[in-house]
């Protein structure tokens, strides 16, 4: 199979704002050329729109916008993975040989239609995601004895984190008590325990091995990729206190890249809510079942970045079709020591989680130097 | 036999393949194993309370019938996990189905 590399990337800041699907999609690509001015846009054989908008025809759309005519234009829509989807596919055009280069642009906007799957009827009149929150939330707790101060954590640290990304939509930090004492959604969620739809946009340029060489001296290689879809509904996930779907993915991602969990020095994990990320640390085998939130306790304490060091889905926001292109692009500036306020100390392996609807679907990346 | 027929009347039956009696959840016309077209199997099922958390002062709660599929339904009263129930109203308003049980 041939290498891949990550060239190029750019972004806009997550935010609250009205701003059409069209334009949220052309100011992160725009940026990312304008930042990268060594990609010739000429040799860009696809480009690919990953979102749940509705809009028509987004990827020559955006192809126009940007000056490319490229061989392959079209949409990714996979929920709230549609990001790392849209990476999947632009990963297989260039190691297939079908693409030497390839645009992969995500943008949504505040009001996606994406939030809801109205197909999923076993949910009966509960289809909003709070409520598959609060049924694991809930499941989780009385699993492993964990407190709601407890899950309270995974916002504080996210939060505080989101503070060193300027693109976050959060600009606050909060405490336990604020947490627990936010609105409550239901009797095993509050309001500070979810991340919140929101507008915003990320690109990221792929490439083959000779081109990624002779475009950067800092390429970072996709080295493994695992997905699994376990179903679309709910109510067929089998356990409400871990994700089989991300086991599964991250096992297969692992095995690609010949790496071990233990290996892995940087991460972004899909906290759409506080619950998702001690779940999914533990069903990725991150640390033992029931001792997520130990871990997760600990790296706040520690002050340490490692997982979601951008301030994950609940700090940032979750604008669905970037989300996981955002992800991407976290762990690429980690890799290449240009994160700033949130820099892990020299990582050189840094793992990708995106997932959708319950974790009925997974996607997992390894990135490596 | 229409499954959203039925469930408009307040009918809750469960939709099954005719050649190899698999059940068919979320309803579908044809079995996913055997690629028969499916059935609607009436009668008085009981299910069994999964997990259930509260929103306001309404209850809901993942159901699971006959050892072999779940829905999210409603409940009155604080449930109980493994607490047995039965449909006692379901249809469709604006567009999704409801469940409420007793």
């Amino acid at each position: 199979m041939n290498k891949v590399g990550i060239v190029g990337y750019g972004n806009t800041s997550f935010t609250k704002d009205d701003d059409k699907i069209e334009s949220i999609l052309h100011k992160s690509a725009n940026q990312l050329f304008k930042k990268n001015p060594e990609i010739d846009k000429k040799q860009i054989d696809a480009v690919l729109v990953s979102t749940n908008n509705n809009s028509k025809y987004l990827s020559p759309i955006l192809s126009e916008m940007v000056g490319i005519q490229p061989k392959i234009a079209h949409s990714i829509e996979s929920l709230c993975n549609s990001g790392t989807n849209s990476i999947v596919s632009a990963f297989s055009y260039i190691s297939s040989g079908l693409a030497d280069m390839v645009l992969v642009s995500g943008a949504e906007r505040f009001d996606s239609p994406g939030q809801i799957l109205e197909w999923d009827n076993s949910r009966g009149e509960f289809k909003h995601p709070i409520f598959w929150a609060s049924i694991f939330s809930k499941s989780y707790k009385q699993k492993f004895n964990v407190s709601e101060e407890d899950l309270a954590i995974v916002s504080v640290k996210n939060h505080k984190q989101a503070q060193k990304n300027p693109n976050a939509l959060s600009k606050k930090t909060y405490s336990v008590e604020d947490v627990i004492n936010s609105k409550k959604l239901t009797e095993d969620l509050r309001l500070l325990d979810c991340s919140r739809p929101c507008s915003g946009g990320a690109s990221i340029v792929l490439a083959s091995e000779e081109i990624s060489k002779k475009i950067t001296d800092t390429p970072i290689w996709i080295s493994g990729i695992g997905q699994k879809t376990t179903s679309a509904g709910f109510t067929k996930n089998e356990s409400l206190f871990s994700m089989n779907s991300s086991k599964q993915a991250s096992a297969s991602a692992l095995k690609m890249a010949n790496k071990n969990i233990s290996q892995i020095d940087v991460a972004e994990i899909h906290d759409a809510f506080s619950v998702c990320e001690p779940m999914a640390l533990e069903s990725m085998g991150f640390t033992n079942q029931g001792e997520g939130m130990s871990l997760v306790k600990n790296l706040h304490e520690t002050n340490n970045f490692k997982i979601n060091s951008r301030g994950g889905l609940i700090g940032c926001g979750h604008p669905l079709g970037a989300t996981g292109i955002s992800q991407t692009i976290e762990i690429v500036q980690q890799l290449q020591q240009s994160a700033e306020g949130r820099q892990v100390d020299k990582p050189e392996i840094g793992l990708v989680h995106n997932m959708s609807a319950a974790a009925t679907s997974s996607t997992v990346l390894v990135l490596e130097k | 036999m229409n499954f959203e027929e039925e469930l408009t009347k307040g009918n809750f039956a469960i939709p099954e393949c005719v050649s190899c009696k698999k059940i068919i959840w979320p309803p579908a016309e044809f079995c996913n194993v055997c690629y028969n077209e499916t059935c609607l199997k009436t009668g008085q099922f009981t299910g069994k309370i999964i997990e259930y958390s509260k929103q306001n002062e309404e209850y809901f709660c993942m159901v699971e019938f006959l050892d072999s599929f779940r829905l999210m339904a409603k409940i009155n009263d604080k449930p109980q996990i493994g607490q047995i129930v039965k449909i006692t109203k379901c249809g469709i308003l604006n567009g999704n189905y409801f469940f409420q049980i007793i």
